[in-house]
């Protein structure tokens, strides 16, 4: 290790990646300022949402299938008890969960089902219904990244909305209520 | 106490840091003895300021002065008196003024101890961290004052973060800023001998024992943690990946490969340059563990309130302050760096290894923090990966090191002995095969639980035949210097530890159930009987109590009662109820009422779960075990007496080192 610094310019590598690392953060502090985790076009928006069929995490012997889900809009919410950003989540979802006025489904994303029962046990259940996939397999189909997204899908079953990051008030307020809106008037 | 005169005080000691930077460091340049003098004077100046500031802080909480600000979000009447004086660093204006004090108590311990270091060095020294406390006192008295005041005051706080009101977090913070600043030391040495251009590596040897005494207290910080989320989080886990944690665990790996390049550097004087960088590293991953955590860049359990101003003033602080001295070590570097080079199969190629995967253990802890910042810089949004990353990357990282660790101590410097490696390798196989067959015997079965038996006799197993080595090889006397009595605990305590984690992994049983009152439920060979639920009453908060009679072949163990607490604030918090065990831990944790009388509850068997933190505590006493090496006493070489007396312990040892 010690020709690192022999050789000329060797010396310089680490404040090089320092500097990289610098020139990073900046851009993430910069980033948050001027962004808050905002739309990111999906190719699967207005498209069908892939079929699933996926064990509720109350009951994993019962399954939810995208059939079962037709007929009425409904959000999915990915979600993990690993995934820290979900707890930032969690308490504007508590809020919200009775004022979308269309279901809100859980999707516990590559997760062991008794961590997320104690997640959802110690902070309380925002959702009416919860399903699991803990290969990840299904939400490889629905394109998630990680942890935790938010899906508007149709009485058709067609993903009419996707948020990637932590949902707020003002993304709601601006962007997921006036498309559940938009639904609901769609549907009248 | 007037809460401005706290504020007086922070100002005063931003200008005593200011001058403590400047002074000493032209003193030394120019070499001016009396610039030079004034080193102690302002450490020890700057120290009372922020004492006095710290104390004013305390009264205040001590006081229900909930005109300031901090005291009226951090702190309510009922309270009790001890979490009212931890709620002094529950938050994060105060608990800068913590790392503050902290700092400057490493540097007034240096001051009191390191009065034989060659002046112009200790100068230098304690200008660095004169420099390090000037920003951060700046940061405070800038952005997040904690003596703001709050008018018309309330006339109750808001009350400390329930999850904060735990004893762990009485000692977590203090124990983990201790190890994080206490690299501030090693890397004012660093940075004092590449601005002086020591051509001599005899600075590392005097920055050792501060390094293992900052890892010691970093090792126990971390240890106080994992207990404190173990009982208050209530999902009976012990690491979480969360990213403050890993910020704490970036310096600790960071540390461990430092302590070992040191050694080599002070005993070989080899890796001089490796030594330099890990020591500016340690302490620039304790200021980026800062700076992640208060800067609202990631989202966490830990998280502080932010604002933007506090993350772009810590960034340019890191820049300049990990910027610049990595530019001096680019420039300085080759003037003091050099030294030995040895063979491929002796004590320091073991210890390349160790601090190889060390390095990159720590790179990859770092990628996978930042992954939130990576997915929106690639705008793909901001997104944690979590345990499914960290585990097993960890795991593989891991188990060439702790292969190659018995090796270490067994091998000797600088050259091949492959004889002494097969010996050992055979004596060490047979020990591990000898503990695998009794785990079987005692009912191990699963191949993940004799992994865990066979790794950690590994590595103990290593440390008991180097034990046995010393013994028969070395002068009576000095059998077990403390130096190598810390390497033992330390290694030791690895062992522990890779027992504690992986048995408790493969052995726990867990069970989330749902019972009435006179419920029973049978967990391993225990059986947890359920009385019911009843009201009561804390200092500030109400909670519903469960009661679980614990009994194993009809004999009562344990009684246990957790709890469900609901604060003044209204935030509601699980304490789950342990009954602890060198063994195992029973555990239970109450859930919801489900209606009908019936509640969720979850119910462990935790075995060797203390093992885990059994293994931290071994690690860090062997830190601070080294810290007692008479090798580490100063002593200033122009004083006869220390002269005539050096001789006789000192011969032995060089003899020793040469064979150990």
């Amino acid at each position: 290790m010690n020709e690192v610094a022999r050789r000329p310019g060797g010396r310089f590598v680490p404040l090089a990646i320092f500097a990289a690392l610098v020139v990073f953060f900046v851009i993430g502090l910069v980033w948050n300022q001027t962004h808050d985790a905002r739309f990111v076009p999906s190719p699967l928006i207005d498209k069908p949402a892939p079929a699933f069929r996926l064990p509720r995490l109350e009951n994993p012997t019962q399954f939810v299938t995208k059939a079962d889900m037709l007929g009425k809009p409904y959000l999915i919410n990915v979600f993990a008890s690993w995934c820290f950003a979900c707890g930032d989540e969690h308490p504007v979802l508590m809020a919200y969960r009775d004022k979308f006025g269309i279901p809100l489904i859980g999707y516990d994303y590559k997760d062991a089902p008794q961590d997320a029962r104690a997640w959802l046990q110690r902070h309380g259940d925002p959702y009416h219904e919860v399903i699991t996939d803990q290969s990840g397999d299904t939400a490889i189909n629905f394109g998630v990244y990680g942890a935790p997204e938010t899906y508007l899908i149709d009485a058709k079953g067609i993903i009419r909305y996707k948020h990637i990051g932590p949902l707020t008030p003002e993304v709601i307020a601006k962007d997921l209520e006036p498309k559940i809106h938009a639904l609901a008037q769609e549907g009248t | 106490m007037n809460p401005e005169l706290g504020q007086v005080a922070l100002i005063l000691a931003v200008v005593l840091a200011a001058l403590q930077c400047v002074l000493p460091i032209i003193g030394a340049w120019r070499g001016s003895k009396p610039l030079m003098a004034t080193a102690s004077t302002l450490a020890i100046g700057q120290f009372v300021f922020v004492a006095l500031a710290f104390g004013i802080l305390m009264w205040a909480f001590w006081t229900n002065d909930f005109s300031v600000a901090y005291v009226a979000q951090n702190s309510n009447l009922a309270l009790p008196w001890f979490y009212k004086l931890s709620a002094v660093w529950g938050a994060h204006e105060g608990s800068l003024l913590l790392w503050m004090l902290i700092l400057n108590s490493w540097t007034l311990a240096l001051v009191a101890l390191g009065g034989k270091l060659p002046q112009a060095f200790f100068s230098r020294v304690i200008g660095v961290l004169g420099f390090v406390a000037f920003g951060f006192l700046l940061y405070m008295i800038t952005t997040s004052n904690p003596f703001l005041r709050l008018l018309p005051a309330p006339v109750n706080g808001a009350d400390l973060n329930p999850v904060l009101q735990d004893p762990g977090l009485v000692f977590h913070p203090p124990l983990l800023y201790m190890g994080y600043v206490g690299f501030s030391v090693a890397f004012a040495f660093a940075i004092a001998a590449l601005l002086g251009g020591e051509l001599k590596s005899t600075w590392v040897r005097w920055s050792r024992p501060w390094t293992n005494a900052a890892w010691g207290f970093l090792t126990v910080g971390i240890v106080a943690g994992s207990a404190w989320a173990y009982y208050e989080l209530g999902w009976g886990g012990w690491w979480f990946w969360d990213p403050v944690e890993n910020a704490s665990f970036m310096p600790w790996l960071i540390g461990a490969a430092l302590i070992h390049a040191q050694a080599i550097t002070d005993k070989r004087d080899g890796l001089r340059a490796w030594t330099l960088l890990l020591s500016i590293f340690a302490f620039a991953f304790s200021l980026l563990g800062t700076f992640l955590v208060r800067s609202g860049l990631l989202t966490s359990v830990h998280a502080f309130a932010f604002a933007p101003s506090r993350g772009i003033f810590i960034l340019v602080y890191l820049a300049v302050v990990v910027g610049g001295s990595l530019l001096l070590y680019a420039l300085r570097a080759p003037k003091v760096s050099g030294g030995k080079t040895f063979a491929l199969a002796s004590r320091e190629t073991m210890m390349v290894i160790g601090n190889l995967m060390l390095t990159v253990a720590c790179a990859m802890v770092l990628l996978g923090t930042l992954y939130p910042l990576v997915g929106e810089a690639l705008n793909i949004g901001r997104i944690s990966v979590g345990p499914p990353y960290f585990g097993p990357l960890f795991l593989i990282l891991m188990t060439p090191l702790v292969l190659a660790l018995p090796f270490g101590p067994l091998s000797r410097w600088g050259k091949a002995d492959l004889k002494v490696w097969r010996r050992a390798l055979i004596r060490i196989v047979a020990l591990v095969v000898i503990a695998g067959i009794v785990a079987f015997a005692l009912g191990a079965r699963g191949w993940y639980q004799l992994l865990g038996v066979s790794a950690a006799t590994w590595v103990m197993a290593g440390v008991v035949l180097f034990a046995i080595k010393r013994w028969r090889e070395a002068p009576r006397g000095h059998k077990y210097p403390f130096e190598m009595l810390g390497m033992m605990l330390a290694h030791f305590g690895i062992g522990v530890f890779i027992a504690g984690a992986i048995l408790t992994r493969s052995m726990s049983v867990e069970q989330d159930v749902s019972m009435r009152s006179g419920g029973n439920v049978a967990v391993g060979s225990y059986d947890f009987h359920f009385n019911g639920v009843t009201e009561t009453q804390g200092p500030n908060y109400q909670a519903q109590q469960g009661t679980v009679v614990i009994t194993r072949n009809g004999r009562q163990v344990v009684t246990l009662h957790p709890q469900k607490r609901t604060y003044s604030g209204g935030q509601v918090q699980t304490e789950a109820a342990i009954q602890a065990g060198v063994f195992r831990d029973l555990y239970v944790s109450l859930g919801d009422p489900i209606g009908d009388g019936a509640w969720s509850l979850r119910v462990y068997n935790k075995p060797f779960v203390r093992w885990i933190w059994g293994g931290g505590v071994l690690m860090m006493l062997g830190g601070f075990a080294v810290v007692l090496d008479k090798r580490f006493r100063l002593k200033r070489a122009v004083e006869p007496e220390t002269a005539r007396a050096e001789p006789k312990p000192e011969l032995p040892r060089k003899l020793a080192e040469g064979e150990a």
